[in-house]
């Protein structure tokens, strides 16, 4: 790990000036920490921004939805008894998030920023395009992790398992740097690396997620959260998928289904959810929406399995929240 | 946890305070380890794992895979499990750090300890210090786990010998056995 100089500011204006001058953020450092560790990022100077009040926990005010700070551990939203019954997936999503010490040291806000786990991007050694690199060395190699739809130049996959949970119930950030504050769709969070743009997230140098927001209409949602792993524990999703939706008289309103881990971003079709529309999630229902779904996927050598596990997993889900 | 909603507009945005910037190199860190308050110079790039085994000598805490995938390097920060690879010392500066070197109280084992050696439940023991520390944070949470609580407890602690079984009796002994 390079050598770096070090500040634990209180407040966020501070936190925010430092930034401004290329500092890098550190929360939970789950994810930062390894990244320094392998040289993959060589930052100056941190901000540990673990100090800053105000930015840790959740509140429910009557009626206008969900807020929860960025520099919340994963483990209190897993934990907590009263979120577990206003918006269970969070619970189901984070159970099986990578082990009990990774989620007391995570934050939401370092979750929604983690970066990709493709074994080519996290060698130092190798100089993929993501890097800067001229290729891509996933595409023609070892690729049984990678995506199977939506990518362009690198094939990495969406790794989080909050994110879909997230956006299945229309999730908003709030967003702050020493310029001003703006927000956004967590959806418009995440952009497939293409072109000039090297990157995974759509956060702006010197900017800050400082909170997530759930919309009150959203909590009317059935919602569930269905993962796939090599093994029963510690592990990133080899597909996983949030489906969410209404359910009135026996049928589906406000369908979302947002799955991880088969490409560069949480893969979401609205054509699939709006076939959805006032379906009662039969089982031709569920097929067709995996059709729509996974319309244009393209597996590579070693991934043509999540297909067929992703199609599985959508039907799955659906025939859950009618269960 | 209280249910302490984020309070992002009262976050002054303007602040006349200067902000103490530490390193690269060393630097004076005060930790509560195992309940005694010491002093440290470490730079602020060295993992709490490293400042524990190499400034203040507690070796108990194993450096395994170095990058938060094993466990081995399981400690308590203010009661709770994490992974002492993955956290800069600095960043635990007025923490309680718990290891395995201070769980035995006047040449007691504590009561974990002595659960695992009752029930047999390591090969190798290069893990052990880790899944202990795992059972020990769970039980303060869940002073009667069922096989699951444990299960769940130490899933993020890998045995290569497959101890497990033996690992998962011993959580769920110590449980019942008194303090």
């Amino acid at each position: 790990m390079n050598a770096f100089s070090y500040a634990r500011p209180r407040t966020l204006a501070d936190a925010l000036r430092l930034l401004r001058n290329g500092a890098a953020a550190l929360a939970g450092g789950t994810d930062l920490v390894g990244l320094m560790k392998d040289g993959l990022t060589r930052p100056t100077t941190l901000v540990d921004l673990t100090g800053i009040d105000g930015l840790r926990g959740w509140s429910h005010p009557k009626g206008r939805g969900i807020r929860i700070g960025a520099l919340t551990p994963l483990v209190e939203l897993e934990t907590d008894q009263s979120l577990a019954k206003t918006m269970p997936i969070l619970r189901e999503a984070l159970r099986d998030a990578a082990t009990v010490q990774l989620r007391t040291m995570g934050t939401v806000g370092g979750n929604l920023l983690q970066r990709n786990r493709c074994w080519y991007f996290r060698d130092e050694g190798t100089p993929c395009w993501l890097k800067g690199g001229t290729r891509c060395f996933a595409v023609d190699g070892e690729n049984r992790y990678h995506a199977i739809i939506g990518a362009q130049e690198c094939v990495m996959v969406s790794p989080s398992d909050l994110v879909p949970a997230l956006i299945a119930y229309d999730a908003e950030i709030a967003l702050t740097s020493s310029r001003g504050q703006r927000s956004m769709k967590l959806i418009d969070l995440f952009v497939a690396p293409r072109g000039r743009e090297r990157r995974e997230h759509s956060l702006r140098p010197g900017e800050l997620i400082t909170e997530v927001r759930v919309p009150e209409a959203a909590l009317a949602r059935r919602g569930t959260y269905v993962k796939a792993m090599d093994r029963k524990a510690w592990s990133f999703a080899l597909v996983s998928i949030a489906a969410a939706a209404k359910i009135e008289r026996g049928v589906a309103r406000d369908v979302r289904l947002v799955m991880g881990g088969i490409a560069p971003v949480p893969w979401r079709v609205i054509a699939a959810e709006k076939g959805l529309e006032g379906s009662p999630l039969d089982e031709a229902a569920c097929a067709d929406a995996a059709d729509r779904m996974l319309t244009g996927a393209t597996p590579l050598r070693d991934n043509g399995y999540k297909v067929t596990l992703a199609r599985e997993l959508v039907r799955r889900a659906l025939r859950s929240l009618v269960a | 946890m209280a249910a302490r909603g984020p309070n992002i507009s009262n976050v002054p945005l303007t602040s006349a305070r200067r902000v103490v910037l530490r390193g690269p190199g060393a630097t004076e860190l005060a930790l509560t380890v195992n309940g005694q308050a010491v002093t440290v110079q470490v730079p602020p790039r060295r993992t709490l794992l490293d400042t524990l085994r190499e400034a203040l000598a507690l070796t108990g805490t194993k450096k395994v895979c170095d990058e938060g995938t094993c466990g081995a390097c399981t400690v308590l920060v203010d009661g709770r499990a994490i992974y002492s690879c993955m956290t800069l010392a600095v960043t635990c500066e007025g923490k309680r750090v718990e290891t395995i070197e201070g769980l035995a109280k006047d040449g007691e084992l504590h009561p974990v300890q002595r659960a695992f050696i009752d029930a047999d439940a390591f090969q190798c023991g290069f893990c052990t210090p880790g899944q202990i520390m795992s059972i020990v944070a769970l039980l303060r949470e869940t002073p009667a786990p069922t096989e699951d609580d444990v299960r769940r407890a130490v899933a993020g602690n890998l045995c290569r010998c497959g101890a497990y079984p033996n690992i998962v009796s011993a959580g769920v002994n110590a449980g019942k056995r008194k303090r």
